[in-house]
């Protein structure tokens, strides 16, 4: 048994060494740091799995029925001193390791802002981080860098030592945005939004890629990631300068799904793009979560919300609607005088009348839409208000 | 026909519904037919339909139900272990601008099915058909406590693995991996039948384990005989105990969040969609909140039959039964404080991942003892190297492994790394097979001759025994380092040419498997034509220590002519050791439960039911359903649900046991 677990062992021992164990010998900090954890639980769970191993080759060797040299006891079933060593030898490991995980757990929270850039580098502090923003899309993935004003796709680059902070979302599905020699992953999901803090040490070009299954193009949806010097950031933030721009209806024809998609560069990109994208209303008229959600903090329009809907005709690349249900809706975006057609506006504005509004019957905010909007008329479905 | 009436009639199956594009498929399914033909030729040409109808499928004899149920384990996995070695050849070929010869649509079903199989339809099964057949015996009873609720618990299975196997030859089988996460699994992104042949095989068959943990639940608690109190129960039945409790405790959340998405995709729903409040996250909470528990409800009985063997074949009493007990118990609970692991990349808080890590690494230490206290059982012992032992051995020095790498990916900021890598694939096939499936093994030629009367060959055995064992190692180390390389799970295609390396060695492990999987299958038959020699009259083959030895093998229909009475943890070894001599008079009849065709009726109209909705086939969902109703109303009205054996057959049965041993002797 142990003879040919040797053997199957092999293999791995002679190619150790001209392989690229990126999760072992990662580039940045963060998963510097979390490769000690992963070789720190690993040494102190040997201290315990080791002897067991050995243990029971040696007891199934010596105790084999062939050897009546050994001592038999049939009947010797408890020893109070010896149950108290196998329970209390993993907990005392444990104990440890659970030490262990507190802190490097909260040390190591993604949402956490850096503290370091090295082992013994502080932060910067005059040098503002860099901003990036991040949505998975079916299948590649849109980087913004919103204080340059530029976007890419599949294409990620960052200044060595200079702390990355990303806001990640998706469109449509979940995916896993992992860059295994940079920090750990975390998931980019369709209307929320999850932070990663990291910081890339040394220059170098290093794969990225979704680390979630997330349909047919899963496979082909990686990109590069760039540690670049300072110079050759602004390099890099040039090039994509030249690109073209990244509008709302540009951004609807990308996000449409596609398979290994090669690197694109836009120059330009609505500001207000990545809050679109994260609160699902890049489509004119459709109501943003934020903006639903703060209603409901009010305590919701009550019965009347029902009638703000509109049919869905066209959502992503497939037609919506299940075989016994409605015909698929959407909430439609509220009209305001600064923002006409049912287009979202930037920030919500409260209502003049702060009391919460509760259920059925109550009279409509003042911000409700303006009824003549011309462009719901036409299709409002069951209006009987 | 106008197509609103062949729509009327069959939904949306079509005879593009059929994939005869797709030539790997065709194939298959010509071989299953052409085999399946052969079969049921034969059968017709022995006529032993009506054998198998009268002896097997209506029968409620928690025994025969047993052997079926493991028979549908072997089988299904048959067809998950299929499903491995295509992914195993993808991935070895799909180098260096190649496509491997699997295209998306095809490689992400297959990923899919042999996830879903083997959980729900192998392990499952295996499990179930063990605990089925041996637990009623080890506590002395005649049979579970509702014997037509475990012939329709075992159709229902069986239901929902001829739905999941429907799926490979009529239309297709979801896309989305194994537990079918939202938004991907939803009817915007996944609106073809793949998810709800996967929803609808998981419900039929979803009924049938939720009623068979009740009814072992009610059996172990209820049908102990006289002097077996909770501390004298063997461990097997412990730890099957355990998993029923997980079971009724867990698998009604499955149904429900399957229910939840049934309801988002049939009646447009909103409880897992991106918008309208809708919240995936629910999905994957819920999800693992049943789906931690299920990998203890697997590995519990394992442990249970590890338990057993090394008692058995060291000759000696169990070291530390109470804490044995105390432990799994501990585990029982604790598996419910963990699922949250299962997605710490999710964006939980610091604390609540530290959490959800420290509670999941607690687990580690009545697992730790339990290790230590078999690896006590076998010091001063006399360790008989039969298979089952073998197994056992090989459990424990993989599974250490396996649950050292599973400690690991329980601290968050490793599993920040790990998580979805093929790391963790390794990590959790590494206690699967290494627990799970060596323990059915195990259990499986521990338990054989009484089963049957005769036992395994142990030639076929051993090399099957070290097949599977080699072919684990090779097939699924190179994992381990392909996930420290950060190559994550599901894909199809790569483009690091040195990464193929791993790949090709893990497939040549697959391969052994494979061998070993026929050595096994080849071991059953040698075994069956050579069962003159490997006979075994006494009932007891491997001098054991509980209560399933103490009667004949295969055990007559009423397990025991007299129930037993206990004194001792160790039962059997407590009687042997006190000189128990067998009754040879006073036999009375014996009361046992009629065998009925309702179960197998029942879950069929299940399964027609599941077909109907999963194809929008409403007629015969309703048609079905309606049936259903008036099947198991009807039943109530059947008043020939018991009989007595009579005392002259038990009379003769025991008289023949009594040849037997004297001829032993």
């Amino acid at each position: 048994m142990s003879r040919f677990k040797i053997l199957a062992l092999l293999p791995l021992a002679v190619a150790l060494s001209g392989c690229n164990y990126v999760v072992l010998a990662p580039a940045g900090d963060i998963a510097a740091q979390q490769r000690d954890l992963v070789i720190i639980s690993t040494v102190l769970m040997l201290l315990i799995v080791v002897p067991v191993m050995a243990l029971t080759v040696l007891f199934a060797w010596r105790y084999r029925q062939s050897n009546t040299d050994a001592r038999y006891e049939p009947e010797w079933d408890h020893s109070t001193s010896l149950e108290l060593v196998i329970w209390s030898a993993p907990l005392l490991i444990i104990v440890c390791l659970g030490a262990l995980t507190w802190m490097g757990t909260h040390l190591l929270d993604p949402y956490r802002t850096l503290g370091r850039i090295h082992a013994d580098r502080a932060v910067d502090q005059s040098k503002a981080p860099l901003e990036v923003d991040v949505v998975a899309l079916d299948w590649k993935w849109l980087f913004i860098y919103p204080d340059y004003g530029v976007a890419t796709v599949n294409d990620l680059a960052a200044p060595v030592d200079r702390p990355i902070n990303f806001r990640i979302t998706a469109s449509s599905v979940m995916n896993s945005f992992y860059i295994p020699a940079l920090a750990g992953q975390i998931y980019a999901m369709p209307g929320m939004e999850t932070k990663l803090h990291a910081v890339v040490n040394h220059a170098g070009t290093y794969r990225g890629f979704s680390a979630n299954y997330s349909g047919a193009g899963f496979s082909g949806m990686h990109f590069n990631f760039q540690g670049l010097d300072d110079k050759g950031f602004d390099a890099w933030i040039a090039s994509a300068k030249s690109g073209g721009s990244l509008g709302r209806a540009e951004y609807l024809q990308l996000e449409k799904p596609s398979q290994n998609e090669p690197v694109r560069r836009y120059g330009t990109v609505d500001s207000d793009l990545y809050r679109l994208i994260l609160n699902m209303c890049v489509e004119t008229g459709k109501m943003c979560q934020s903006e639903m959600m703060a209603i409901d903090a009010k305590g919701g329009l009550g019965h009347e919300g029902l009638n703000n809907t509109l049919p869905l005709a066209y959502d992503k690349y497939a037609r919506r609607g299940t075989a016994l249900g409605p015909e698929p809706t959407f909430v439609a975006g509220t009209c305001t005088p600064d923002a006409p057609q049912g287009r979202t506006t930037a920030s919500i504005t409260a209502p003049l009348d702060t009391a919460p509004l509760l259920g059925a019957g109550l009279k409509r905010p003042s911000f409700t839409p303006l009824k003549s909007s011309s462009f719901f008329l036409g299709q409002r479905p069951k209006s009987d208000s | 026909m106008s197509p609103d009436l062949l729509k009327l009639i069959f939904g949306r199956l079509t005879f593009e519904s059929l994939p005869l594009h797709e030539p790997i498929v065709v194939g298959t399914f010509a071989v299953v037919a052409t085999g399946g033909l052969i079969m049921f030729a034969g059968l017709t040409y022995f006529r032993v339909w009506g054998y198998l109808w009268s002896e097997w499928f209506t029968s409620v004899d928690h025994k025969r139900i047993g052997i079926m149920y493991m028979i549908l384990g072997i089988v299904m996995l048959l067809r998950g272990f299929a499903d491995a070695l295509m992914m195993r050849l993808q991935q070895a070929l799909a180098f260096g601008g190649s496509e491997g010869y699997l295209n998306s649509h095809h490689y992400d079903q297959v990923f899919t099915a042999h996830g879903v199989i083997m959980i729900f339809f192998v392990a499952m099964p295996l499990v179930t058909g063990l605990m089925n057949f041996v637990v009623p015996l080890q506590i002395g009873a005649r049979d579970v406590s509702f014997p037509f609720l475990n012939n329709f618990s075992f159709w229902m299975t069986v239901g929902g693995a001829v739905l999941v196997m429907a799926s490979l030859f009529i239309g297709e089988f979801a896309r989305t991996g194994w537990l079918a996460y939202p938004p991907l699994s939803n009817i915007g992104y996944s609106p073809d039948v793949g998810v709800d042949y996967y929803i609808w095989g998981l419900q039929v068959a979803g009924v049938g384990t939720t009623l068979s943990g009740i009814n072992l639940i009610c059996t172990i608690v209820k049908l102990r005989c006289p002097g077996m109190t909770m501390m004298r129960m063997p461990v097997f039945t412990w730890t099957a105990l355990c998993t029923n409790v997980l079971i009724v405790a867990s698998f009604p959340v499955l149904t429900v969040v399957l229910a939840l998405l049934s309801l988002d995709r049939y009646v447009g729903t909103n409880f897992f969609t991106n918008d309208f409040g809708g919240s995936p996250m629910m999905y994957v909470n819920l999800i693992w909140i049943w789906g931690h528990p299920e990998v203890y409800i697997l590995v519990l009985p394992a442990f249970g039959i590890f338990s057993e063997v090394t008692s058995t074949f060291s000759g000696k009493r169990l070291f530390g039964y109470t804490s044995m007990v105390y432990a799994t118990v501990v585990i029982t609970i604790l598996s419910y404080l963990v699922w949250l692991h299962h997605f710490f990349t999710m964006g939980s808080g610091a604390s609540v991942n530290s959490f959800f890590g420290i509670t999941t690494m607690i687990i580690s230490i009545p697992t730790g003892a339990k290790m230590f206290n078999w690896l006590f059982t076998m010091y001063r012992g006399r360790i008989r190297f039969e298979l089952p032992m073998m197994w056992t051995i090989a459990f424990m020095l993989t599974f250490v492994l396996g649950g050292m790498t599973g400690v690991l990916l329980a601290v968050p900021p490793a599993d920040f790394v790990l998580h979805n890598s093929l790391f963790l694939i390794a990590h959790f096939h590494n206690v699967i097979i290494g627990g799970v499936v060596f323990g059915a093994f195990a259990g499986i030629g521990y338990w054989f001759p009484k089963a049957f009367g005769f036992k395994l060959d142990p030639f076929w055995g051993k090399l099957s025994f070290w097949f599977w064992v080699t072919g684990f190692y090779l097939a699924f180390m190179p994992l381990y380092v392909l996930g420290l390389m950060g190559v994550t799970r599901r894909l199809r295609v790569f483009d690091d040419p040195s990464l193929q390396i791993w790949f090709i060695v893990a497939g040549i492990g697959a391969f052994l498997v494979f061998l070993g999987i026929l050595s096994m299958l080849m071991q059953f038959a040698v075994s069956f034509l050579r069962r003159e020699q490997l006979k075994d009259v006494t009932g007891d083959p491997w001098d054991a220590r509980t209560l399933e030895w103490a009667t004949s093998s295969p055990p007559p229909a009423y397990n025991f002519a007299f129930t037993p009475v206990v004194h001792d943890n160790d039962a059997w070894w407590d009687m042997k050791r006190r000189g128990y001599q067998r009754p040879l008079t006073g036999f009375k009849p014996i009361h046992m439960p009629s065998s009925t065709g309702t179960g197998i009726i029942l879950a069929g109209l299940a399964t027609a039911m599941g077909f109907g909705l999963i194809w929008y086939i409403w007629w015969l969902a309703a048609a079905s359903f309606i049936a259903m109703l008036a099947v198991g109303i009807g039943h109530t009205f059947n008043y020939h649900r018991d009989f007595d054996i009579p005392a002259e057959d038990v009379i003769r049965a025991e008289d023949v046991r009594t040849k037997l041993l004297a001829g032993a002797k």
